[in-house]
């Protein structure tokens, strides 16, 4: 059996790679693909700790995993509308700098 | 060491270095896409590993397969190859980043550096993770959220249309 610990840590690592992206990409497109991977990173938690946690053969627990499928449709749904404003936003602005969208910002 | 614990630290180290190439690839962002599906698919083999094999073929299909397909057509579509932006964003905001990416590392690591809690089988049991049992569940106990799940996709289909489209009559 894989050391868990060590799939937790992985997850937190990937976690925070995407945070760094988040927070000091201007490009909005790989903005978005850092979302991806901290999404990833926590599904990989989830398959993480219910592996630790199977159940046993006449009731396996899968929520993790149920968990898990849930969080990549949701992150296709989030994709397609993100991805659908940056276009709008392309035909608007004629960039994906997120520093020439502040028009929110105080 | 057993060969899946050798190939978990492989796809690890492969997941983390990958991960890292996306992020810190300033210029271009097909490469960045690229090194996004080197990641997924680091992961992927990670779930084969944990024996959740249903999940590993779908993140395939849908991350590598579908989704960072459509961040490679919005790219070519924009005409992005080669992101040119001003350099020169404060060095306090990105001083500020790494800091409190450091910060929220250390809290995430301390959290378990106490070791997981023992677990109820170490052995899974027989099918587990298959799609006969995941697919089981799915349409017994959350079958309700599979519902939800097409209605989303449903919304989501709407919304982005009508974001992307050019002129709504």
């Amino acid at each position: 059996m894989l050391p868990l610990e060590h799939v937790i840590g992985l997850s937190a690592i990937l976690f925070v790679i995407g945070m760094i992206g988040v927070a000091t990409r201007r490009n909005l497109i790989v903005v978005l693909m850092s979302i991806e991977l901290m999404l990833n990173a926590v599904n990989l938690a989830f398959v993480g700790f219910n592996r630790l946690w199977p159940g046993t053969a006449e009731a396996p627990a899968l929520d993790g995993q149920i968990f898990v499928l849930m969080v990549i449709t949701v992150a296709a749904a989030e994709v397609a509308v993100g991805l659908g404003i940056v276009i709008s936003l392309f035909r608007n602005r004629d960039s994906v700098d997120l520093e020439e969208v502040s028009l929110l910002k105080w | 060491m057993t060969v899946p614990v050798v190939l978990f630290y492989a796809f690890a180290v492969l997941a983390v270095v990958s991960a890292l190439g996306m992020v810190l690839n300033v210029r271009n962002t097909v490469a960045s896409a690229m090194n996004l599906v080197v990641t997924m698919i680091a992961l992927a083999g990670i779930y084969l590993l944990l024996e959740a094999y249903l999940v590993a073929v779908v993140q395939i299909m849908v991350y590598a397969g579908a989704i960072v397909v459509l961040f490679l057509f919005v790219v070519m579509l924009l005409n992005l190859r080669h992101d040119t932006f001003a350099p020169g964003r404060q060095w306090l905001v990105k001083a500020g980043a790494l800091l409190l990416s450091l910060v929220v590392l250390s809290e995430l690591l301390r959290l378990f550096s106490g070791g997981l809690p023992a677990p109820q089988a170490v052995l899974a049991p027989a099918g587990f993770g298959g799609y006969r049992q995941v697919g089981i569940a799915l349409y017994t106990d959350y079958v309700l959220l599979v519902e939800m799940a097409s209605l989303l996709l449903l919304a989501a289909i709407v919304g982005a249309l009508i974001l992307a489209k050019r002129r709504i009559d």
